[in-house]
């Protein structure tokens, strides 16, 4: 059971600073051993990963399941299926779903819908007020002995302060981290893309970038006096980053992520009021996409995660305002990040590696994130050369809504692993 | 006209396109066809050539006498839906009118009654339409890329007679017509646009015509009323089009100032404090009017708010073109159901 053998890999394990040939053991679904003179066993399975980067398994800490009650758009089965196909053996799950995830009854209805039906690790996120209405706390520490990981109110912000700051309080007790989406209500003002050259352009209300980078500020504040550990969900911002950059260097606990397409894209791919490049944080410009390239490789950045946000067809072929905020992640982020930060010569290997796997695994007290002897069997094997054409009727996720349709890049996943067995 | 509004820009942010090859621009546009498309959504990406194809059509309607028999046959047979999901008189009318004199049949698709306010999706709407085979649609509608979704979903012919803070085609089509015929030509000239920039789908498309055909655009009013990167909105615009903070530097020298309609509702928002202090700091009076070029005209594209945007001293005055519009009005729309429908080229 659960025992593999990778044969002839790049092992690569940020966390022991490893970059070496050699094979790597799984027995009974954890690291046994690897090296160049590591025996297979009789009767393993065996995997041939000549030319390939063998990596701890990808962990993707924010993803959208949409299960319970939105199962039109993905379930834990096609989501986590679209993990696998994208090199992720673990993801954390947001909590807005229906009903939202703010009660241990929920949180152990989604852990045994993923018992039955998933294909990678999944680790909920609980939320932080109750039914995501930024007000009453909601049972964080029940959440967290089912099994919640941290907690978030995604896709909506705690926009009273006094209640992020007491929710910090909690949560550091339980040691959880709190993931902020950062988003100030009345500066973004129900607009729907960056305020800029483009929301002129197709006469759309903007969201000026200072909405996020207000809600950063007010973070940062609230996680020195309370010496909470926050996490910064999808930060997109030049200005975000620099503050981050500067509340770490005074040691603040705060760490944040960057999605694959707010590296990758711009404001101008929603030309033509295109509604697979609407997502919240909007795409910015090509200002802070350099200050997000130097942030990821610089270590201000611990983890890039997808935001993955599956949303049904005919959600998306509609006008843009009407339209809803999100795109898929999960079956492109490998490749637009081997493309667009290896190749590109922006992020190393090694540091690209961290920011999928060691990075995520650290700053959710995470599982895994390693090749050591006794860590979890969970391993990402991919190509970095081998040409991509990314074709979204293709994926696995139940939904259609990206707007990377076509891109031809280089380099992908090849095989995923979690405790042992082959997933994809 | 319409394909560079529509197509996807995939190929603008594609991968094998370096970042620094002005992916931000939108410049990198296909070229306009020479053809005349099968929509008109709006005035970005037109060329000068097929700006003035319109603007000569419209001359031969004008002035708007009784049409000749062979204006009222040009498109005999034909029909012409309005589909105004936002309240409008005088931008419908107008159509009406066009459409009537150049023969067509008209029909008024109430949308009050209809069953998208019981829930339809667009989608359904245009599925519904389409099966009906008018020639022509326009529409109008609160919130910007409607006609484009739209008319991306169909067969028919569509044009934009306003979506929220996006286009106004025709209105700017009209603008021109009305200071081309006033000055005899376009380019060379500078215009002032004053006022709220920020919701103005007028101000949109006046500022890429202008800019497109050689006149120097100048922007003003609130700053809480303007619009970001409104400088950066024409790519190789022949003058730099420039945002002042006062008006009055706006006005200086100009040959013609276009006035915007304030929403009263506005003032709600905090966007300015009163209508009477936006009518003191922000109102053309006869006193700033003074400021621009001797013979210089005044165009708003109505309906107007006396006292608020426009002192009454000057929508009345001489310098006044604005009925010369909304006749204008007609003749363009003429001309664009024309060029459009029967295109002779």
């Amino acid at each position: 059971m659960s025992s593999l053998f990778i044969r002839n890999g790049r092992l690569m394990d940020p966390a022991q600073n490893l970059d070496s040939p050699g094979h790597l053991l799984i027995e009974q679904g954890k690291i046994a051993a690897w090296g160049p003179d590591v025996v297979a066993p009789a009767d393993v399975t065996v995997f041939d990963a000549t030319g390939l980067v063998v990596a701890p398994g990808f962990i993707d800490l924010h993803v959208h399941l949409r299960e319970p009650g939105q199962t039109h758009k993905e379930t834990i089965a096609t989501g986590t299926a679209a993990a696998a196909a994208g090199g992720f053996t673990a993801v954390c799950c947001m909590p807005n779903t229906a009903p939202v995830n703010d009660s241990p009854l929920v949180t152990r209805f989604i852990l045994d819908r993923v018992k039955e039906s998933a294909s990678v690790r999944v680790y909920p996120i609980g939320a932080i007020t109750k039914g995501l209405q930024g007000e009453v706390l909601a049972e964080i520490g029940g959440m967290r002995e089912v099994g919640i990981v941290a907690i978030s109110d995604d896709g909506h912000s705690v926009s009273n302060a006094q209640v992020m700051r007491r929710a910090m309080e909690y949560a550091r007790d339980f040691n959880l981290p709190v993931t902020d989406h950062c988003e100030n209500k009345d500066l973004a003002a129900g607009g729907i893309m960056n305020e800029g050259l483009y929301s002129t352009l197709l006469g759309l209300r903007g969201m000026t970038r200072a909405a996020e980078e207000v809600d950063v500020a007010r973070d940062i504040v609230l996680s020195e006096l309370t010496g909470a550990h926050v996490h910064i969900a999808h930060l997109s911002t030049a200005g975000s980053v620099e503050m981050v950059r500067w509340a770490q260097s005074r040691g603040v606990r705060i760490t944040c992520e960057v999605t694959p397409h707010h590296f990758s894209l711009t404001e101008a791919a929603t030309d033509g009021f295109n509604t697979n490049a609407k997502m919240n944080p909007p795409l910015r410009t090509e200002r802070d996409v350099a200050a997000l390239l130097e942030a990821l490789a610089d270590g201000t950045v611990g983890a890039i995660a997808t935001d993955h946000a599956p949303h049904c067809g005919t959600e998306k072929d509609q006008d843009f305002e009407n339209a809803p905020f999100g795109i898929l992640g999960l079956e492109s982020a490998l490749s637009l990040a081997l493309d667009r930060l290896y190749h590109s010569r922006k992020v190393g290997l090694m540091r690209l590696v961290e920011l999928f796997s060691t990075g995520p695994a650290r700053l959710f007290n995470l599982p895994g994130g390693s090749l050591k002897v006794g860590e979890p069997g969970d391993v990402t094997i991919f190509d970095l050369e081998k040409p991509v054409t990314l074709k979204v009727s293709e994926w696995r996720s139940k939904s259609r809504n990206s707007p990377f349709e076509g891109w031809e890049l280089k380099g992908g996943p090849v095989a995923t692993v979690v405790g042992g067995v082959r997933v994809f | 006209m319409t394909n560079q509004q529509l197509s996807p820009q995939s190929s603008v942010l594609s991968p094998e396109n370096s970042p620094q090859s002005s992916v931000l621009s939108p410049e990198n546009k296909p070229q306009p066809p020479v053809l005349p498309g099968k929509d008109l959504l709006g005035i970005r990406g037109l060329s000068p050539i097929e700006i003035n194809r319109f603007l000569d059509c419209a001359e031969k309607y004008l002035p708007l006498g009784t049409p000749s028999e062979e204006t009222r046959t040009t498109l005999a047979g034909r029909t012409m839906l309005n589909l105004f999901f936002e309240a409008s008189t005088r931008t419908r009318t107008s159509f009406e009118i066009a459409a009537k004199r150049l023969g067509m049949q008209v029909v008024n698709f109430s949308i009050g009654k209809s069953s998208l306010t019981k829930g339809e999706t667009l989608r359904d709407t245009i599925e519904t339409i389409d099966a009906m085979r008018p020639d022509v649609v326009i529409v109008r509608h609160a919130t910007a890329g409607v006609p484009a979704y739209l008319a991306n979903h169909s067969q028919i012919h569509f044009i934009n007679a306003g979506d929220g803070s996006h286009e106004h085609p025709t209105q700017a089509l009209l603008d021109a017509l009305t200071l081309r015929r006033h000055f005899g030509k376009l380019a060379g000239l500078s215009v002032a646009i004053l006022g709220d920039v920020l919701h103005s789908r007028v101000a949109r498309s006046n500022i890429h015509l202008l800019a497109a055909m050689g006149v120097e655009v100048r922007v003003g009013g609130p700053s809480t009323l303007q619009a970001p990167g409104i400088e950066q909105l024409v790519p190789n615009a022949e003058f730099p089009i420039t945002v002042t903070r006062s008006i009055d530097e706006a006005i200086a020298n100009v040959d013609a100032v276009m006035m915007l309609r304030i929403q009263r509702e506005r003032q709600s928002s905090a966007f300015f404090p009163t209508l009477g202090e936006y009518f003191r700091f922000y109102g053309l009076t006869r006193k700033r009017l003074e400021l621009a070029k001797p013979g210089a005209v005044v165009l708003h594209p109505g309906p107007i708010n006396r006292e608020v945007e426009i002192a009454s001293e000057v929508a009345d005055g001489p310098e006044s073109r604005i009925l010369d519009q909304v006749a204008n009005g007609v003749a363009i729309r003429m001309a664009v159901l024309e060029t459009l429908l029967n295109p002779s080229f």
